[in-house]
């Protein structure tokens, strides 16, 4: 087989899993008109299945920055943050970055993928050891491969797991880099972040924790996890994306260990990379300020999530262990899952198809994401909806 | 570890391998996991948690890009036994 040949037998693999399921992924938006609503083909949905999760991707505020900082500063920086591409607008929200986590130091990066390529691959490298969750983000993963360190996984949320192979390591702790996640994407289920950070005391190795998914949700002022289980301290290293709670493109790493700064001269995604726009700095920026101040936000959403959650619980589906903004009603088959998606889209509702092996554990997974922006009505409406289908697809 | 250590480590990756992937073929040292066995990247990651939990030793994820059979998966778990 030559490359091309290659890649159709993967592609006919993948159709063969599901045969009438090929228009399912990357489904084209037309048109969007709020936080919660867009067109699709020619309906007006409802979205579930957005990272939206503070609704803020309308806020008058973060749009009016946009505008400004594109009249003023033009659509891009056309270079590195290593080169020409630091202005006023980045430094200033890498120090709003610190200040929001308490810390010294604050990288920001281009995207939250390269935020974890980036800071995973300047903290360890050959020799060095990153033990990770087994159903870690595929940018934790590739950030693992891209630095050549040795990469273990331990079983998803299980310490007990995790206590074994720090273990075996020996020696070999001292320069051993643990990985974890605020809330997993999946399933939507919370670290165990208070056993893992006993562990990582215990044996003396060091802990990196992606809130992507936790950032603005978690947490009074909305910091992720860390804030959520009084633990800021003694995590070393938080990476984070703006592609979710802050609504634009972008990702972050802080840490009060002042080495971070020295990974602007050695991390590849950071340098060999154009830097953010203007227009993204000075949406995020004004972002952050909303998530900070966002209390009656984190409220709104929590009321939706758990209205959702034990609707769904209440029809029968299987769900993830803690109810979140990610609530993922998981089912046996691809076919079932395929059908449950397409009959909410037949109803207007807009969600997210998971298969394996994207999913866990040869499950399917159709999953929602709440957020501040839905109304009442609105989830009751999706509740509902899933209510009616629980014995079509079972 | 002695030459029977190699067989016993053969000899349950082959068994564990046949479970997996609840296959009726013979499983050989010279079966491809990935083409033959069809084995997706995840049953093997989860494969090697297993390993490292049978035999008490750590095996990096990514020694396996250097593994498409059978027994080039024993040969590195059999290698990283004797050196622990
Ligand atoms: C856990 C996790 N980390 C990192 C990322 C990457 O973020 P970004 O979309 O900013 O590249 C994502 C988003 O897909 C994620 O879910």
């Amino acid at each position: 087989m030559n490359l091309l040949e290659k890649i159709d037998a993967a592609a006919a693999a993948r159709i063969a899993l599901l045969p009438n399921g090929v228009g399912a992924f990357g489904i084209p938006i037309e048109e969007v008109y709020s936080a919660t609503e867009a067109r699709i083909g020619d309906r007006r949905v409802l979205l579930l299945g957005t990272n939206n999760y503070l609704g803020l991707t309308f806020a008058p505020e973060c749009i009016q920055a946009a505008h400004d900082a594109i009249d003023k500063e033009g659509t891009g920086t056309t270079g590195s943050r290593m080169a020409n591409g630091s202005y006023f607008g980045h430094r200033a929200l890498e120090r709003e970055f610190a200040d929001f986590y308490q810390c010294s130091s604050s990288i920001v990066f281009t995207t939250g993928y390269q935020a974890n390529l980036g800071t995973i691959s300047g903290l360890v490298g050959p020799g060095d050891t990153v033990l990770i969750d087994g159903d870690s983000h595929a940018s934790i993963y590739d950030g693992c491969i891209l630095s050549g360190a040795d990469i273990i996984r331990f079983k998803h949320n299980d310490t007990a797991d995790m206590e074994k192979r720090l273990r075996r390591l020996g020696n070999r702790i001292e320069t051993t880099l643990i990985i974890a996640e605020g809330i997993y994407s999946m399933l939507g289920d919370q670290a165990p972040l208070a056993e893992i950070v006993r562990l990582k005391n215990q044996y003396g190795c060091l802990l990196l924790l992606d809130e992507a998914h936790s950032l603005g949700v978690l947490g009074e002022t909305g910091q992720g996890l860390v804030e959520k289980t009084g633990l800021l301290q003694e995590v070393d290293f938080i990476t984070g994306t703006f592609s979710k709670s802050l609504c634009s493109i972008g990702g972050f790493c802080v840490s009060n260990h002042p080495q971070l700064e020295q990974l602007r001269y050695i991390s590849h995604p950071y340098i060999f990379t154009a830097s953010p726009s203007p227009a993204t700095i000075a949406s995020t920026r004004a972002a952050l300020e909303l998530l900070r101040n966002g209390s009656h936000l984190r409220k709104q959403l929590w009321n939706n999530c758990t209205q959702l959650y034990s609707a769904l619980k209440e029809a029968g589906y299987e769900l993830g262990p803690d109810p979140g903004p990610v609530i993922a009603a998981v089912v046996d088959t691809p076919q079932q899952a395929l059908l449950l998606w397409q009959r909410l889209l037949e109803h207007n509702i807009y969600v997210n198809l998971i298969l394996p092996p994207a999913a866990p554990e040869g499950k399917s997974l159709v999953r929602c994401s709440v957020n501040a922006a839905h109304t009442r009505d609105q989830i009751q409406h999706v509740g509902d909806t899933f209510t009616k289908l629980f014995k079509e697809i079972n | 570890m002695t030459e029977s250590n190699y067989d016993e480590i053969m000899q349950l990756l082959c068994d564990r391998l046949s479970s997996l992937t609840n296959s009726n073929a013979q499983i050989t040292p010279e079966t491809n996991l990935i083409s033959q066995l069809s084995i997706d990247s995840i049953k093997l990651l989860n494969l090697i948690m297993e390993i490292e939990d049978t035999f008490d030793v750590s095996i990096p994820i990514n020694a396996l890009t250097d593994v498409q059979t059978v027994r080039e998966l024993v040969d590195l778990v059999y290698k990283i036994k004797t050196a622990s």
